[in-house]
């Protein structure tokens, strides 16, 4: 009898947890802004790669500004938005594996490296569309390190 | 009774007959014996080939120590990747040249065994020989690590390797999927994809046997792993352009600026070290496929 009290309880303290988490439409705020992190990331990577593919007209401005603003997203304050308990066995909508919480200072390491090959492009990117490949390359690296490591795939 | 006994006989003759027919057969010392390897193409064709995505250790830090290790759970059990490292006990260090030949080629070991074909030679078969050569003299550079190959773990009666020699008989071909090619471009990514990359060992759906499935030719399949799907190359389902296909395979950007994860990182990151005529030449073979 205490043992299905016991589980009873904890199936409530799971059910409340993770209304609390929900928070209203849509799902968890965290995953919410850490995708639209990745799209601000997918959105000016998009500007500097298609350039770099030639499918896009070469503009130093634009170029500059897209490589601005990798630096400065790569440098956003996330820790509040990688918080534990928000990932893909936990909330609906999460592809972040449950490893990235359990290697938070390799996690660390890797946006890091980000926002330094960010500040690189950043460097060259105003300067002509042949120096944006292989800066552009140097910032691929490190999303695909971190996807490879701590994200599900689809 | 006697009847049975015989049909049993029989039986028991015609298994012995099959699995004689088809027990390894290694590739001849003399065939690749006036090729003689060049270790710096040979990287190349070691990239293309993407031996270190299944070789290195798992979470293994130097990407050329190839200790072996990786564990890959299939419903015919889990399957542990074998140090490859040119350790001369642990590894493939005192191997002869013919004999690693007929490890790629035909799926033979050393000690005359038929190999699992979670090994990929039946994609490694198309393999040339001077590229099998130069790959050698290649992995010889390599260092070497002393870890012991683990056991694979797998279910009862496919621990047993004779009948694998059927399998192959059914299975493994050295024609090519891709009949006829239209230009050099197209042949040289038909070589990259249906040889030395293997794509189609997870682009592809397997059979009950583990066999790839003739119809499905690249049009994605559940991921062996557990999670998701590997998604479908095919042109029917991925309407990339040729350069969007290169690009990704230099950067891992798919030209929604997603960047490549899971095994296929790994994938990247050796194409990106191949010349970029290379990545155009599998862009074209992908865009050829009928």
């Amino acid at each position: 009898m205490i043992k299905f009290r016991m589980i009873g309880g904890a199936i409530a303290a799971t059910a409340i947890a993770t209304m609390a988490m929900a928070g209203g439409h849509g799902g968890d705020p965290n995953v919410k802004a850490r995708q639209s992190h990745m799209q601000l990331y997918a959105y000016n990577l998009g500007i500097l790669g298609n350039m770099a593919k030639g499918e896009m007209e070469y503009d130093a401005a634009i170029a500059q500004g897209a490589a601005d603003n990798m630096v400065a997203l790569s440098g956003l304050f996330q820790n509040t938005y990688w918080a534990p308990g928000t990932d893909s066995q936990s909330v609906e909508n999460s592809r972040a594996k449950p490893a990235l919480w359990e290697n938070i200072p390799d996690a660390i390491a890797i946006s890091t490296a980000l926002n330094e090959a960010s500040v690189a492009l950043a460097a060259v990117a105003g300067t002509g569309q042949a120096a944006i490949g292989p800066a552009l390359g140097a910032v691929g690296k490190n999303c695909g390190t971190c996807h490879e490591k701590y994200q599900e795939s689809r | 009774m006697r009847y049975v006994l015989i049909l049993l006989i029989l039986i028991a003759a015609l298994a012995g007959g099959a699995l004689y027919l088809t027990r390894p057969i290694p590739v001849a010392e003399s065939r690749l014996s006036s090729l003689s390897g060049d270790a710096a193409a040979g990287e190349l064709v070691f990239y293309a080939s993407g031996c270190s995505s299944c070789h290195l250790a798992p979470e293994s830090e130097d990407p050329m120590l190839l200790a072996g290790g990786q564990r890959f759970a299939t419903e015919f059990g889990t399957f542990v990747a074998p140090n490859i490292s040119s350790h001369p006990e642990q590894g493939l260090g005192s191997w002869t040249q013919a004999q690693f030949a007929s490890a790629v080629l035909e799926g033979v070991s050393p000690e005359g065994a038929h190999y699992y074909p979670a090994f990929p030679y039946s994609s490694y078969t198309r393999m040339s020989d001077q590229d099998v050569v130069d790959l050698w003299a290649f992995m010889q550079t390599l260092p070497a690590s002393d870890a012991a190959s683990q056991p694979h773990e797998l279910a009862l009666p496919f621990q047993f390797r004779q009948p694998l020699g059927i399998w192959k008989a059914l299975y493994v071909t050295d024609g090519w999927r891709l009949r006829r090619v239209e230009t050099p471009e197209v042949e040289r990514g038909r070589y990259l994809v249906e040889a030395l990359g293997h794509c189609g060992e997870c682009h592809t759906e397997r059979n009950l046997l583990g066999a790839l499935d003739q119809d499905t030719w690249l049009a994605g399949a559940p991921n062996p792993s557990g999670q998701g799907r590997i998604p479908a190359i095919h042109p029917d389902r991925l309407n990339w352009s040729d350069t969007d296909i290169a690009y990704y395979l230099e950067t891992g950007f798919t030209p929604d600026f997603d960047s490549a994860g899971g095994s296929m990182a790994a994938v990247v990151r050796n194409y990106a070290k191949l010349p970029p005529e290379d990545r155009a030449a599998v862009a074209a073979y992908l865009k050829a496929l009928p």
